[in-house]
């Protein structure tokens, strides 16, 4: 079968088994749009800006597992699709973006719409191809999926130069089954030595916790996480990015971890013997003050990557391989140990947690006039019965979500956790509901991130992704402002803006329905309308409490035992603000 | 401490700055590099000088280890080895300068490989220590240019860096 380039790719995407494309179109790549016009296997969802393109397929590759793919053109298009390509490079998401790229005999000369794509992305993807022989497109495509979904996850771009894909140049077509890459082969099983160290370490602890992060998820090893941890009866806590891995419901799981954390996840952390880190890469947004950090603690880490192994903390049993065979190696090795976890140490153990739970430390004033973000949270949770996908933005929304919705299955919570790039929430949410047009997708986010992808309202009405956003609009940047009300004295810079607009209105305006909530009795009847009404995006514009912040907290250069807790229950409704 | 890694990666256009984009996106530094193609014509050879303390070394080997083009490298620092880095220098001479450099480049084993009526071209190869002897013994005000390739390493005996 001899095909034109264009025509290669598109049949490549299709021989991938590649249900949606992310894109917008432009001079470079009008030969693939073309190909893609006179086709109909291949869906391709017109976004209205090149980073809603990316964060679509993000949350499209994190709700399935499956790649996201992208198709961009040259030039401010794929400079636009940086943003989202970065994203997913942070937190590891499979990805394949797809570059439209100048002709190959005007590279480098400054062309109309040129920048270097290879070039700038190089930072911030697993790897990056220009083809630049036709011959080689199929192929490179292959590779590009191979690379993107095997080993540590990661987007991979490929830029194609427009005279690649031109309709006249037609080669034979084969899409290749398989590739190998004799320069990548990412390891899968663990050291068996190192796994049964792990296992009697393991065994032999007396304050034993399980840190377990977003490697879990990607690597589909929920089940055994649960099995390993419920065979063990320890503690499990959870990363931002690991959250729904392992039942939040569950009586062993005693919250996330780190900065916004539970008061007994940081402190069952500083206060172990043995930790053993699952798929988690010992973050800084986990870790605090890396001097102060577990200070009593033999460290396990269990990750793909063996660069992410000792990066930032020295670990005492390091085991490179895929989180999911190695926790059915470990499962087997405690199942056939005659030694058991020590029940009276263990006992103990979680009598300490429980003191530390006594905190309570996401209690809030449920007595307040005003919505509390916490409030509107819980009763999502309650409307959608736990079962929703939850995307979000960035900033304290996405910490009350993550703190007051408790996820109990993987790849429900969505949600930029490395890049930390506000305007992920409502292109992702899109991703999302093309995935599983049935499920109820829920994005929760403020009324400064949503402005950043707001744009992307036209694109959920045009293919019917009725998501329900539900904006938690305090009038403020309220993470900018939590930070300038502790550490800068309350001088509140710019976290402020003096305009926003009527988002009922706007939302109206999209073709959506809009609702604006004023008091805390509404917020139920609101979300379970919001929710009635399954053909219908619903932007639940929710005016909550201006200065709420996010407790507790474990701020800048500061360890896990000495959190910031909420002082005295409603007292921040009544602080003036500035 | 100064390590000296060896590196085998696929010849393609962009593999080079893959390296070099790593280390100065990590903020490792590199002292020098050389890299030419080996006898299979689709593999490179890089020599990478670079100082740091144990553990920015592990990382600066794994993450090398993570680009996709790379196929495998040794720290050469670990393991018995030979280091060569050739230099060319131009040296203005003149008078009894002349009959000076001459005998001061045969201590050295080096080779004159230019000559003009006011200036020497000698050439020579060893471990970079050499090569700042004989600069450190030349006149400095004589010296018009200094061109140093960087050191490129290969371990000794049987073990070796291929496919």
């Amino acid at each position: 079968m001899e095909l034109s380039g264009a025509q290669i790719l598109v049949q490549s995407l299709i021989d991938e088994g590649v249900e949606y494309i992310f894109g917008y179109p432009g001079g470079a790549v009008l030969h693939l749009y073309d190909a893609l016009f006179q086709q109909d296997e291949l869906k391709h969802i017109l976004v209205r800006h090149e980073q809603g393109a990316t964060h679509a397929a993000d949350g499209y590759a994190r709700a399935t597992g499956k790649p996201g793919v992208v198709l961009v053109t040259s030039g401010p298009g794929a400079t636009n699709a940086v943003t989202g390509i970065a994203t997913a490079y942070m937190d590891s998401i499979p990805m394949v973006i797809i570059s439209g790229q100048v002709s190959l005999p005007v590279i480098g000369s400054d062309a109309f719409q040129e920048v270097d794509m290879i070039g700038i992305t190089r930072p911030c993807v697993k790897h990056n191809y220009l083809v630049k022989d036709v011959t080689k497109l199929a192929e490179t495509i292959k590779k590009a999926f191979y690379v993107a979904t095997t080993g540590r996850p990661g987007p991979v771009v490929v830029d194609i130069p427009k005279d690649i894909t031109a309709p006249h140049i037609k080669v034979p077509y084969k899409y290749p089954k398989k590739v190998s890459i004799r320069s990548y082969n990412p390891v899968v099983s663990g050291h068996k030595g190192q796994i049964k160290k792990a296992v009697d370490l393991l065994l032999s602890a007396q304050k034993p916790i399980i840190y377990s992060g977003g490697g879990v998820v990607l690597g589909e090893a929920s089940k055994e996480l649960t099995e390993f941890t419920h065979a063990l009866g320890y503690p499990i806590t959870s990363t931002l990015m690991g959250l729904g891995a392992y039942p939040a419901t569950d009586k062993q799981f005693v919250g996330m971890l780190g900065m916004h954390g539970t008061y007994e996840a940081n402190m069952a952390m500083h206060e172990s013997d043995v930790i053993i880190a699952i798929g988690a890469r010992f973050d800084d947004r986990v870790t605090g003050k890396l001097d102060l950090f577990c200070p009593y603690a033999k460290i396990i880490h269990i990750d793909v990557d063996p660069a992410s192994i000792s990066k930032t903390v020295r670990v005492d049993i390091p085991i490179v391989g895929d989180v999911k065979p190695v926790l059915e190696q470990m499962l087997e090795l405690i199942k056939e140990n005659p030694k058991k976890p020590n029940k009276k140490s263990l006992e103990l153990w979680w009598h300490q947690i429980g003191q530390w739970q006594a905190v309570n430390c996401l209690e809030f004033d449920r007595e307040s006039p005003l919505i509390k973000p916490q409030y509107v949270i819980e009763q999502l949770y309650e409307v959608t019965k736990g079962n929703a996908y939850v995307t979000s933005d960035v900033g304290q929304h996405q910490m009350w979500a993550a703190q007051y919705y408790p996820f109990d299955k993987p790849r429900r919570w969505i949600n930029s956790g490395g890049l930390g790039t506000m305007g992920f929430g409502l292109p992702a949410a899109i991703g999302v509901k093309l995935a599983f047009p049935d499920a109820d997708v829920a994005c929760v986010t403020g009324e400064a991130s949503i402005q950043m992808c707001i744009q992307e309202l036209s694109t959920a009405l045009q293919y019917k992704t009725p998501v329900k956003i539900i904006n938690l609009n305090n009038r403020y940047m309220g993470m900018v402002r939590q930070w300038q009300e502790f550490s800068y004295e309350s001088r509140y810079s710019h976290s402020y803006m003096d305009t926003i607009p009527e988002f009922v209105k706007l939302a109206e305006a999209y073709g959506h329905v809009g609702m604006r909530i004023d008091k805390p009795e509404e917020v139920r009847p609101a979300l379970e309308a919001a929710f009635a009404m399954k053909d219908r995006t619903v932007f639940l514009d929710i005016m909550t409490d201006r200065t709420e912040n996010v407790y507790p907290m474990i701020e800048a250069g500061k360890g896990h035992h000495d959190m910031k807790l909420r002082v005295a229950l409603g007292t921040s409704t009544d602080r003036e603000l500035a | 401490m100064r390590h000296i890694i060896s590196i085998l990666m696929e010849n393609e256009s962009g593999a080079l700055s893959r390296v070099a984009g790593l280390f100065s996106a990590r903020g490792y530094n590199i002292e020098s590099l050389t890299v030419a193609p080996t006898e299979d014509p689709s593999l490179s050879r890089m020599t990478l000088v670079t100082r740091g303390n144990e553990e920015i070394i592990e990382q600066i080997t794994k993450q090398l280890n993570k680009l996709i083009d790379v196929v495998k490298l040794i720290d050469l620092a670990e393991s018995f080895h030979i280091e060569r880095e050739l230099m060319m220098i131009k040296i203005r001479t003149t008078g009894e300068m002349r009959d000076e450099i001459r005998s001061m480049a045969d201590i050295f084993r080096g080779n004159i490989i230019d000559v003009t009526p006011t200036t020497y071209i000698v050439e020579m190869t060893g471990p970079s220590e050499k090569l700042d002897a004989f600069i450190a013994a030349i006149e400095p005000d004589s010296i018009i240019e200094v061109v140093r390739s960087g050191p490129t390493g290969i371990s000794r005996g049987e073990k070796g860096l291929h496919l």
